[in-house]
């Protein structure tokens, strides 16, 4: 130890001195905090008028506030408050970014807001519920994230089999990894005009072409329900395989050699080798990847409102993009917040369930 | 990892040379089959938006491919976004605004990855190595809060940002965007970041804690350095997701701040067979991420799978 630290614990005074500066920093900050605040309600409330334009002096308020917190916590905890230090910012970031909009968010669900109405906002209790449970349009985008969520599994099996590719003893692996990875790269709303709007494209698309030459008389990918979901999934699975890809060979590299060489030995063909000793070894991999691309599946919007705007008659719409129409065609803030927190739960439930399923499955197999 | 409870105690030897040259030239006939084929599915639509920039319209009619060889090359598309070698140096409303909203989405995705990676960093070493207790919350349930940020969708917070934002002026500004951008990919970042910080081991920066360095001085100067790897694929992979994002962007932005893919969204339905300046306004859009995948390809894969192994 040296003679510096000594001090601090022989001389109590300056500790205590320091602990208390700790605390009128943090006092000093609340107390800002708490009359920037109090002034802006006031202001906003009618009552006073000190000629606020936003909000802003409470958001830097709340900043100083943040700074307050930190710098009290070293001035009084010492090292375990530096050690604090490191996650506040991270966390106040992250409760000032989810939880105010959250408290807004109930507030909007429950009132009949809409953009395009003038006469204000009005608090209609369960309407927007009653409305939503009465809405085939939100049940149909439900049903559709379902068949979205049953195709991750074909991704999942194409994204095997090209990882089980590049983990081959291949020549120019590095190409061929770079450019199977390319198409997870690109903005979805790219893709939607790249292959939506051109490959794609009825008349000159060549896509279209060559199913016609493939004898499909009238080329439409996105008129009849079930072709044009199926060209959204052909879309999103040509951005999205690639992350499983990734996860799934990262997976196999780290496959000890010697469990491949083993099988060989035993005189198994490749196609046993894979269902009796390299699929079960991936299956935590795989799990991983699946439940993650689920979780991302679930959020599915951009190619969607972007080529088809959920069309034929809400057959690919999804969840997300019924929301944004919602809202960007109807300006039906209110109800459109209710759909969005209903879903936000839906959401939790599932992904709760499919976590403890995948927990439970997990501990029977391995 | 996965097979490491496997234990393999017989003595391997070499392959057995039953398979016969036949088979084995098959196989390698379908291996590399397989991976030309996906080869073409993945780059062609790359390849054909960026040669469908040097189209003019017979050439998009007809459907032609080949340069050279079933169309001339035309700066038709650069043209019409003011960027090919005969425009580029007169006035031009079109590259202005795409200049715009290409600065738009620089700045906003180096931003909020920055920042993000800055407090994530923070955030997952602290979770890495000290014992936090915040009431009943401990490491793991801090840990699990940050994650499930993930599953949150973007329609959830769209309004309620919107009128957040509006009370506090931050509609339509780049600030208010790195904000959000922030939030969406700091979940990430941590989850890269801890496991980084993982792998290495505690002692390192104790030993400088020994040698007089604070907490803070020890992990600027003696982890950080070792954590950079990690700390670059986290950024370029967030870099990535905001560059890409395009639910917050034409919500929140409206003529200042709107980034790239609004431009590109916006453009889509009005353009009809004008396919050349829509060409090459994806081209645009993609090119920095194409950039990005072909030579910083090593940090993608290892922020993808950081973490995710486990």
């Amino acid at each position: 130890m040296t003679s510096i630290s000594v001090p601090n614990e022989a001389l109590p005074p300056q500790s205590i001195a320091r602990h208390n500066l700790g605390h009128w920093v943090l006092w000093l900050g609340s107390v800002l905090l708490i009359v920037v605040a109090g002034l802006q309600v006031l202001d906003t409330a009618g009552i006073t008028s000190l000629g606020f334009t936003s909000w802003r002096p409470t958001l830097y308020a709340f900043i100083a506030w943040g700074c307050a917190l930190g710098t009290s916590l070293v001035l009084t905890r010492g090292e375990s408050g530096q050690q604090t230090l490191f996650l506040l910012p991270a966390l106040l970031f992250t409760i000032a970014m989810v939880i105010f909009p959250t408290i807004f968010g109930l507030a909007i669900a429950f009132t009949d807001w809409n953009l395009s109405s003038n006469t204000g906002v009005h608090f209609n209790g369960l309407d927007n519920i009653r409305q939503l449970i009465n809405d085939p349009y939100f049940w149909n985008a439900l049903t559709n994230m379902f068949w979205y969520v049953l195709a991750v599994f074909a991704q999942y099996a194409i994204a095997f089999g090209l990882a089980l590719l590049l983990n081959a003893d291949i020549v120019a692996r590095k190409f061929f990894r770079v450019a199977f990875l390319l198409p997870l790269m690109l903005s979805p709303v790219a893709v939607s005009w790249m292959i939506g709007k051109s490959l794609m494209e009825n008349r000159y698309g060549p896509i279209a072409t060559l199913a016609r030459n493939l004898g499909w008389e009238s080329v439409a990918f996105f008129s009849t329900p079930w072709i044009a979901r199926a060209s959204i999934m052909a879309m999103d699975a040509w951005v999205s395989i690639p992350f499983i890809m990734i996860l799934l060979l990262a997976g196999l590299q780290a496959l000890p050699v010697e469990v491949k060489e083993a099988a060989k030995v035993d005189g198994a063909t490749s196609w046993q080798s894979f269902w009796e000793i390299t699929f079960p070894l991936m299956l935590p991999v795989s799990l991983t990847a699946i439940v993650l691309r689920i979780i991302f599946e679930l959020k599915l919007a951009d190619v969607v409102i972007n080529v088809t705007s959920g069309g034929p008659g809400g057959a690919t719409d999804t969840v997300s993009s019924f929301i944004y129409r919602e809202y960007r065609d109807r300006s039906n803030v209110g109800y459109a917040t209710m759909l969005a927190e209903v879903y936000l739960v839906i959401i939790i439930v599932f992904i709760t369930l499919l976590m403890n399923f995948v927990s439970r499955y997990m501990r029977k197999v391995v | 990892m996965a097979a490491g409870h496997m234990t393999t105690d017989t003595v391997l030897q070499n392959h057995p040379s039953g398979t016969s040259l036949l088979a084995r030239l098959g196989e390698r006939i379908f291996v590399y089959g397989a991976l030309l084929v996906w080869t073409f599915i993945a780059l062609f639509p790359i390849y054909w938006t960026l040669s469908t920039t040097f189209k003019i319209a017979p050439d998009v009619m007809q459907g032609h491919i080949v340069p050279w060889y079933d169309f001339t090359p035309n700066w038709k598309g650069w043209r019409s976004l003011g960027l090919s070698p005969d425009t580029i140096f007169t006035t031009s409303t079109v590259r202005e605004e795409f200049l715009k909203r290409f600065m738009n989405s620089i700045v906003s995705s180096l931003g909020a990855s920055a920042l993000a990676v800055i407090i994530g960093s923070l955030a997952a070493y602290g979770l890495s190595r000290f014992e936090y207790k915040f009431g009943p919350w401990r490491n793991k349930d801090i840990s699990f809060f940050f994650l499930s940020q993930l599953i949150l969708p973007p329609v959830v917070l769209a309004m309620p940002f919107l009128v957040l934002y509006k009370q506090l002026a931050l509609l339509d500004t780049q600030i208010g965007l790195i904000l959000v951008y922030t939030l969406m990919v700091l979940p990430i970042v941590i989850w890269i970041m801890r496991d980084q910080f993982d792998t290495i081991p505690p002692e390192i920066g104790e030993a400088a804690m020994v040698d007089g360095c604070s907490i803070w001085g020890a992990f600027v100067r003696i982890v950080l350095p070792i954590a950079l790897p990690g700390m670059v694929a986290a950024f370029i992979l967030s870099v990535v997701l905001c560059w890409n994002e395009y639910f917050f962007s034409a919500l929140l932005g409206s003529t200042n701040a709107q980034t790239l893919p609004v431009m590109v969204a916006s453009q889509t339905g009005s353009q009809g067979i004008a396919w050349w300046s829509m060409a090459a306004l994806s081209t645009a859009a993609i090119a920095p991420l194409v950039l990005i995948g072909v030579f910083l390809e090593r940090y993608i894969v290892k922020g993808l799978t950081a973490g995710a192994g486990k």
